[in-house]
């Protein structure tokens, strides 16, 4: 009979069955697992894709020839109310894809420099994240005790807060300051707690676990079983937590660039070129489809190669 | 089970003075003068001064704070001797932009939200739910891999692209629906129904899609159960097996996520509203936040974490409900 | 060819099993896990099925029961009271689950819904083949838990499962197997989970409730020592292919196959010499009445 393959990585693992339970997986076996995948060629390709586009931006930029802050009054008809001229919203040999109403910037190079802006404010989130709740996580689950009940209040008292309409208010409060360092702080103190509560339960579950025993009989410290036993069977947990908590991390600041209290203009995010667009949406339908199709599309590829990821990891186990 | 009802209070009480200890420091420390707002371009130190003695705001933060809390359990008054405001418990405080009162504001508001809520609920418990478990039970089939594509389409996409995506189909191009708004459901039912259908998918959607997988999950967790096995040992039908032994222990982390879901949105579904102009507490809190008026973003706030607190409590006391291992412990 | 086994086999055998295999396709072919398995079993008797994990004996259980996963291909003969089970459909099959065989199974505590009383669960069974009251199948549950001896009936009949202990539970299970009044039991290591003397106590439970109602039992284990003393029958299996069958006598005094004998060697304080082993019989037989240590 097979094993049935768990859809929610997070799901699973808050009912406290580590994912990498038997000792660290073989890395090379769920390499070669995923590499049969058609889905996880194509969502890695494209994240790779984007990724490129990201670093590579002022380059891809000066191929296109339009920067990110150039206005093209050429490119629009100011008769039309700004409409860009041209069908699908000026996209053409000159403009890649398309050009903003009015202005006239470049689409092309604004996705490709929002690009930059969500997924290093994404990124940078998910490190900040990963190694907090990774830290205090272990702290609680392994050493317990008053540690342990400090920091459950804690991320108790965060899981309860409203935490979308609080770091909306609290973006709109703070000074402007440097947005995206700002949305990637606000964006970790919320976040933190989910990683940290699974990283807890399975310290606390590899703790009882024999060879944590033998270690101890071998005469280890605990800091040595903590970074000899613990961290390494929590890898896996730990790499797929990662690689899910990117595309929400994506989302979430596009949802507030969109609220308007995430990156501020004139430098591009993705959420905040769809919000541009809203009053456009019924006469340049191509402004807000080209954000919102990359945004998708990133999203959906980090979420497949998650998803594949931890099915991989969790079989790999099994066997 | 009564001293357990009790720490939870506590808790509650606990959790939401954080909160509104938190969100106070936020605006009334944080954020710029309100004072100076108010006063606009035209102003004298002497009268922002006034206003800062109208508003409470030259007091010492901590008097502040607690001004505050006490007028929400027994109201306040605003100025002194003739030109006193009195504002009635529960007082949340006024608007710095229209000076209404913030809990009428927040009252008023509230029934299109619920509307929202309930609508979107209705729809993706019904869709999610049941796509999620016809694909546990067909697991493998082909509609069982179309529903977890959809799905996971369904949680990739942002509402506020579907919801220009619809609107631009179906209002602009195809002109099917009318544009979203709020009306009243005597006067016309059917229009109604069809100015929230919108906003209903759009909100539902992403849920949808996440009950979707996390039904299938459970169920194919619990199919593999060993009591799953007794059950057609001792030759029930297999619908009952399925209805009896399969649904309830599937379910039942399902209800409690959804009344943390619901109650979320009860404080407002603010995307949802705001990209579609609705006026509910969460277009209030966007327009509030657009506007800097303190005193309806913290009134908002502490409604939303009022809802989300006391359902976690909810939540809580139903799942010992549903089942009994938790019951008996607590 | 089926109708000739029929004929060949007297009709009086409670359970005729001939020539069974169970047919699993993997990625890298078909895999037999049951391989020309054939014995029979009367009434009141039992016949112990010895082997390893992945020996093959819980998929014959499962092959007579028909629980079986779909993709599983089931081969030979099933003769149960004389009529053949082997590619019924399930409609039909679910009316002999339960009611003519019944199946207890390893861990009891996962094999019972955590969700449900254990009254539900017994009624549950009871109703699904008899068309009685809801009334009439509690009575019916209080009855077959005085039965196990389980003390308190009344009382704990609107209990969980969790609220029991593992020997309590194993007697839950006992008692739903038993509520149809079955002719054939499968016991699928149903000692396996539970400590030394519960498992004593549950043994003895088990030998005489099926002195008193008659039936045949298949008891399924890896221990030849509680084989020793619930079997008059054994079959030895390995990899899917029965590798001896013999009275318990026989098998224990004159192992043929090697692999018997090291099965036999495997038991700690036990080796050749048949004194011996009795001395371990009277350890695993139980001393004290079950019903004196019930609120375990």
């Amino acid at each position: 009979m097979t094993t049935t393959p768990t859809q929610l990585a997070v799901a699973a693992e808050e009912k406290g069955s580590p994912l990498n339970g038997g000792g660290p997986t073989s890395a090379r076996r769920v390499i070669h697992t995923m590499r049969r995948s058609p889905a996880v060629l194509f969502s890695a390709g494209f994240i790779v894709l984007i990724a490129l586009m990201a670093i590579f931006a002022p380059l891809l930029v000066q191929l296109s020839g339009w920067g990110p802050y150039e206005y093209d009054a050429n490119a629009v008809n100011p008769d039309l109310g700004g409409l860009p001229h041209g069908s699908l919203g000026g996209i053409g040999a000159d403009h890649w894809l398309g050009v903003e109403p009015q202005s006239g910037r470049d689409i092309f190079a604004r996705i490709a420099y929002g690009g930059r802006v969500s997924l290093s404010i994404a990124v940078s989130a998910t490190l900040l994240t990963t190694f907090i709740g990774v830290v205090l996580g272990t702290v609680a689950g392994f050493f317990g005790g008053v540690a342990d009940q400090i920091i459950s209040r804690l991320m108790d008292f965060l899981m309860a807060f409203p935490s979308l309409i609080f770091m909306i208010a609290l973006l709109s409060a703070l000074p402007a300051g440097n947005r995206p360092v700002l949305l990637v702080l606000v964006l970790s103190v919320f976040g933190w707690p989910y990683m940290a509560r699974v990283i807890r339960g399975q310290s606390m579950s590899i703790k009882n676990r024999e060879f944590v025993e033998a270690a101890y009989a071998s005469g280890a410290s605990k800091l040595q079983i903590v970074f000899r036993e613990v961290l390494p069977n929590l890898t896996g947990t730990i790499i797929v937590m990662c690689t899910l908590s990117v595309p929400g991390y994506i989302g979430t600041e596009a949802g507030l660039s969109f609220l308007g209290v995430g990156v501020t203009p004139p430098t591009a995010s993705w959420g905040q070129m769809i919000a541009a667009a809203v009053p456009w949406y019924a006469t340049d339908p191509m402004f807000f489809m080209v954000p919102g199709t990359f945004l998708f599309l990133t999203v959906l590829s980090f979420t497949v190669f998650g998803d594949h990821l931890s099915k991989a990891i969790d079989t790999g186990e099994a066997r | 089970m009564v001293s357990y009802f009790l720490r939870r209070l506590f808790s509650v009480a606990v959790i939401l003075f954080f909160v509104s200890f938190l969100t106070f420091v936020i605006f009334f420390q944080l954020s710029p003068d309100p004072a100076v707002m108010i006063c606009g371009k035209t102003c004298t130190p002497e009268r922002i001064e006034q206003i800062r003695e109208q508003l409470g705001v030259n007091q010492p933060f901590l008097t502040q704070f607690f001004t505050f809390l006490g007028g929400i359990f027994a109201g306040r008054s605003y100025g002194a001797g003739e030109a006193a405001i009195h504002c009635a418990a529960p007082c949340l405080g006024f608007s710095f932009q229209t000076s209404q009162s913030v809990m009428d504001m927040i009252v008023s508001r509230l029934p299109v939200s619920i509307t929202i809520a309930a609508g979107a609920a209705v729809l993706w418990l019904l869709i999610g739910v049941s796509a999620g478990l016809i694909s546990a039970i067909k697991s493998g089939t082909w509609w069982d891999k179309g529903a977890m594509m959809f799905a996971l389409g369904g949680i990739s996409l942002p509402n506020y692209f579907i919801a220009l995506v619809l609107q631009y189909v179906l209002v602009v191009q195809l002109q099917i629906l009318p544009f979203p708004s709020t009306p009243d459901f005597a006067e016309d039912p059917l229009f109604w129904f069809q100015s929230y259908i919108m906003p209903w998918s759009v909100l539902a959607f992403g849920y949808a899609s996440m009950y979707a997988r996390l039904t299938r999950a459970n169920v194919l967790d619990t199919l593999g159960e060993n009591f799953m096995r007794t059950a057609r040992a001792k030759g029930l039908p297999p619908l009952l097996v399925l209805r009896r032994h399969a649904l309830r222990p599937s379910l039942t982390p399902i209800v409690t996520l959804f009344g943390m879901d619901f109650a979320g949105l009860l404080g407002g579904a603010l995307i949802t509203e705001t990209v579609f102009g609705l006026n509910g507490v969460g277009k209030l809190a966007a327009d509030s936040i657009g506007k800097n008026d303190q005193p309806v973003i913290m009134g908002v706030t502490l409604m939303a974490a009022l809802f989300v607190v006391v359902a976690n409590v909810v939540v809580d006391l139903l799942y010992a409900f549903l089942d009994p291992r938790v019951r008996i412990k607590a | 060819m089926r109708h000739d086994q029929k004929g060949s086999i007297p009709a009086n055998h409670l359970l005729a099993v001939t020539g069974l295999g169970v047919r699993f396709p993997t990625p890298k072919g078909p895999v037999d896990v049951v391989k020309d398995l054939s014995f029979t079993l009367d009434r009141g008797q039992t016949l112990g099925i010895v082997g390893e994990s992945g020996s093959g004996k819980s998929m014959t259980s499962l092959a007579i029961m028909g629980l079986l996963p779909k993709d599983a291909k089931v081969t030979g003969s099933i003769l149960l009271n004389g009529s053949q089970t082997v590619d019924r459909s399930d409609a039909e099959l679910r009316k002999l689950r339960g009611d003519s065989m019944a199946m207890v199974f390893q861990d009891p505590l996962s094999s019972l819904n955590p969700y449900y009383t254990v009254g539900l669960q017994i009624t549950e069974a009871y109703r699904a083949h008899r068309n009685v009251s809801r009334r009439a199948a509690r009575a019916v549950a209080l009855e077959a838990m005085a039965q196990v001896q389980i003390k308190d009936p009344q009382l704990r009949i609107d209990q969980y499962p969790h609220q029991f202990s593992g020997g309590m539970r194993q007697r839950i299970m006992i008692a739903i197997a038993l509520c149809c009044e079955p002719d054939l039991i499968i016991a699928d290591e149903p000692t396996t989970a539970l400590d030394v003397t519960v498992q004593a106590q549950i043994l003895a439970l088990m030998a005489d409730l099926q002195k008193e109602t008659g039936a045949g039992m298949i008891f399924i284990t890896h221990d030849l020592a509680v084989v020793s003393q619930v079997a008059q029958n054994v079959i030895v299996m390995n990899t899917g292919r029965p590798v001896e069958s013999g009275t318990t006598e026989q098998i224990f005094s004159a192992p043929a196959h090697p692999y018997t004998r090291a099965l036999l060697n495997a038991i700690p304080r036990l080796d050749d010499d048949l004194e011996e082993l009795k001395m371990v019989q009277e350890f695993t037989r139980p001393k004290v009445t079950p019903a004196a240590v019930t609120t375990s």
